[in-house]
C-alpha cells in the first residue's frame, strides 16, 4: 500500500501548505503586499499555541478561536501602520510591490527577534493526540489527521466565504480590479486591512496546526515562507482559489520525491517552481 | 550649467577617489587586525551593492539572486582551491557566477517586476537545498574544509576586486549601454523599437555584474577555513544589497558606496554592541529607510543642501 501511503501523506502536507499559502495569497492579491514575514506569523501562532497548551493546559483546538481574531487584529494594525503608509509614499503600484518585500523582510527580523526574545532559541514541542490510526491499510497519527481535516474545515469556510458572501465577492473583486472594485463602491483601503488580516489570521491557524505536530522554535518561519511563495506562483499570483488547489497539488508532490529520494524534495520543488515561473509566469491556472 | 560645473566636479572626485585609494592601499600597516577585518567587509557589501545596483538601479528588476552568485564563487574556491593558485580560483570563482548569471538573466527575458525577484528568490535557495542534497546524499558530508589565504592576500585582493567593481560600473553607466539600461527600465517597448538589443544588454550586464560578486565569494571564503551550504548560500546576502543600494539612494555610484559603508559599520557596531537586539534594530532601521527616507541618504544630503541655498 505504498501508493496510498504516499497520497495520505501528501495530502496531509498539501493540507497545511494549501492553509498557509492561502493567507498569503490574499495578502498580495488584495493588499498587493508580498508578505516575506507570513511565516513569522505562522512561527507567532505555534508558539502561541505551545505557550497555551504547556502551562495552562489549553486546547490546541480551543487556542484556535482564542489566535483567530487577535492574529487578524495584529494583521490589521501592521497594515496600517507600515503598509498603508508605504503605499502612498511609494506612488505606483509596481514601486509598492517592490518595496513591501523589503519592509516585510525587515518585519521578519524584528518579529524574530521579540520571539527569541521572549521563547528563546530552543526546540520545543508538545504531545497532542499521539495515537496511532489505521487509514486504508497505513498508519497515521491521530494529530496529524485532525490537523488536515481542520485545515480542510477552515479552507473550506474560507472558499465559502469568498464564494457566497457578499463580502467575499468585495474581496474576489478588489484582488482582480482595484480601480474597478472602487468604482462600484467597494471601500479599498478597509479591503487591504481586512484582508492583511485575514492572511495574518490563516497564518496563525496554519502555526497552531502545525505546533500540533512538528517542532516549533523562533527560527522555523521563513521556510513556509518559501513553501507559500511556491504554492502560490504555482496557483497564480492573486488567485486564492488556485492557491488552495496548489497547496494540495505541491504536499503530494513533495510527498512523492521524498519517498523515492529524501532531502531533494524542498529542491524539487525549488526546480518545479522556476520552470513554471519560465513558462506559465501567471501560474498554471492562470488565463 | 551642467556642463560647466561637472567638469572641475569630476576632477575634484577623480582626484579624490585616488586619494582614497592610495590611503586603502597603505593604511592595513597602520591599524588593528581588527579594523582591516572591518574594511574587508565593507569591501565585500559594497561589491555586492554596487553589482546590484549597476543592473537593478536604472532597469528596475530586483534581483534577489546575490547570495546565489557569492555561494557559488565560495564553493568553486572549495571545490577547486588545493589544485590551483588563488588567483586562477578567484577567477574561476567569478566566471562560474558568470555563467550562472547568463542563465538567469535569459530568465529574465521572460518576466518582469514581483516575478524576477520571485525567481532569483528562489534561484538562491534552491540551489542551496540542492547543493545541500548533494552534499550530504551524494558525498556523505555536511561541508568543506578551504584553503586559508592570510588577511593581507584578502585585503589586497578584495580592494582589487572593489575596484574593478566600480570601474565597470562606472563604464557601464557613463557609455552607450548605461543609456540603454536607463531606457529599458523606462519603457522596455520603446527601447526596443529605437535600436536597442534589449535582451542583448540586459544579459549582459546582468552577467557581468554578477562576475564580481562571484569573484568575491572566491577569494573570501578563505577567510573561514570551513563552509556549508546554509553560511555559502546565507538568504540574506540576497536581500542585503538591495538594501544597501536603497539606503544609500538609488541612481548614483557613490550612493550606493555611501549606503554599504554607512550600513555595514552599523551592522558591526550592533552586532557587538547589542548582539541581542541586532535583529530586532535592524529591522526597524529598514523598515524607517523606508517610511521616512524613501530616497536614502543621498536625498537627506540633497535635501539638506538644498535647504542651506534656500537660506
Amino acid at each position: 500500500m505504498i501508493v496510498l501511503d504516499v497520497i495520505i501523506g501528501g495530502l496531509l502536507t498539501g493540507g497545511i501548505y494549501a492553509l498557509l499559502a492561502a493567507g498569503f495569497s490574499l495578502q498580495y492579491g488584495v493588499s498587493r503586499v508580498l508578505n516575506v514575514s507570513h511565516g513569522e506569523f505562522i512561527m507567532l501562532g505555534a508558539l502561541a499555541a505551545y505557550s497555551l497548551y504547556v502551562p495552562f493546559g489549553i486546547n490546541p483546538l480551543v487556542s484556535l478561536v482564542i489566535l483567530g481574531p487577535i492574529f487578524f487584529i495584529i494583521g490589521s494594525l501592521t497594515n496600517r501602520i507600515l503598509f498603508e503608509r508605504l503605499r502612498r509614499i511609494a506612488g505606483s503600484i509596481e514601486v509598492f510591490e517592490g518595496q513591501s518585500i523589503l519592509v516585510s523582510f525587515g518585519l521578519l527580523f524584528i518579529i524574530q527577534n521579540l520571539a527569541l526574545l521572549a521563547w528563546g532559541a530552543d526546540e520545543r514541542g508538545y504531545k497532542f493526540l499521539v495515537i496511532p490510526i489505521n487509514l486504508l491499510g497505513s498508519i497515521f497519527a491521530a494529530n496529524r489527521l485532525v490537523a488536515l481535516s481542520l485545515a480542510v474545515v477552515i479552507g473550506l469556510s474560507f472558499f465559502f466565504f469568498l464564494v457566497r458572501t457578499r463580502l467575499g465577492k468585495a474581496v474576489r473583486a478588489a484582488a482582480q480590479e482595484e480601480t474597478g472594485a472602487q468604482l462600484i463602491g467597494v471601500n479599498i483601503q478597509w479591503m487591504h486591512g481586512l484582508c492583511f488580516g485575514f492572511g495574518a489570521s490563516l497564518a496563525g491557524f496554519a502555526g497552531v496546526l502545525i505546533s500540533t505536530m512538528f517542532t516549533v522554535s523562533p527560527f522555523m518561519g521563513l521556510p513556509y515562507t518559501i513553501i507559500a511563495i511556491i504554492v502560490v506562483v504555482l496557483g497564480g499570483l492573486g488567485n486564492i482559489i488556485g492557491s488552495l488547489v496548489g497547496g494540495l497539488i505541491l504536499g503530494l508532490i513533495g510527498s512523492i520525491v521524498l519517498h523515492i529520494e529524501p532531502g531533494l524534495e524542498l529542491a524539487v520543488l525549488y526546480i518545479l517552481f522556476m520552470l513554471i515561473l519560465l513558462i506559465r509566469p501567471k501560474g498554471i491556472f492562470g488565463k | 550649467m551642467d556642463i560647466i560645473r561637472s567638469n572641475p566636479e569630476r576632477f575634484f572626485l577623480l582626484v579624490l577617489s585616488i586619494f582614497i585609494l592610495i590611503i586603502l592601499a597603505i593604511i592595513p600597516s597602520y591599524i588593528a587586525d581588527y579594523y582591516v577585518s572591518l574594511l574587508v567587509s565593507i569591501f565585500k557589501f559594497t561589491v555586492l551593492t554596487v553589482s546590484w545596483a549597476t543592473f537593478c538601479g536604472p532597469t528596475g528588476y530586483i534581483s534577489l539572486a546575490s547570495a546565489a552568485f557569492l555561494g557559488t564563487g565560495m564553493y568553486v574556491t572549495a571545490l577547486i582551491g588545493e589544485k590551483v593558485p588563488l588567483p586562477l580560483v578567484v577567477l574561476f570563482g567569478g566566471l562560474a557566477s558568470f555563467l550562472l548569471a547568463l542563465l538567469v538573466g535569459l530568465a529574465s527575458l521572460r518576466i518582469r517586476g514581483i516575478f524576477f525577484a520571485i525567481f532569483t528568490l528562489g534561484l538562491s535557495e534552491g540551489l542551496r537545498h540542492f547543493m545541500n542534497w548533494w552534499e550530504i546524499s551524494r558525498e556523505g558530508r555536511m561541508g568543506r574544509w578551504v584553503i586559508s589565504a592570510d588577511y593581507l592576500t584578502i585585503f589586497y585582493t578584495m580592494l582589487m576586486i572593489l575596484v574593478m567593481t566600480l570601474l565597470t560600473s562606472y563604464l557601464i553607466r557613463r557609455s552607450k549601454f548605461g543609456v540603454a539600461l536607463q531606457s529599458i527600465g523606462e519603457e522596455e517597448e520603446a527601447a526596443r523599437h529605437i535600436g536597442i538589443n534589449v535582451n542583448a544588454v540586459k544579459v549582459i550586464t546582468f552577467a557581468v555584474t554578477s562576475f564580481w560578486i562571484g569573484a568575491t565569494g572566491g577569494i573570501i571564503v578563505t577567510q573561514w577555513l570551513y563552509v556549508d551550504t546554509s553560511t555559502a548560500f546565507d538568504v540574506s546576502y540576497s536581500f542585503t544589497p538591495t538594501l544597501m543600494a536603497l539606503f544609500g539612494g538609488i541612481g548614483q555610484i557613490y550612493g550606493w558606496v555611501l549606503g554599504s559603508v554607512v550600513f555595514t559599520i552599523i551592522t558591526e557596531l550592533l552586532l557587538t554592541e547589542f548582539p541581542y537586539y541586532y535583529m530586532l534594530i535592524f529591522g526597524s532601521v529598514i523598515i524607517s529607510v523606508f517610511l521616512f527616507f524613501p530616497s536614502g541618504l543621498v536625498g537627506v544630503v540633497i535635501k539638506w543642501r538644498k535647504g542651506k541655498l534656500v537660506e
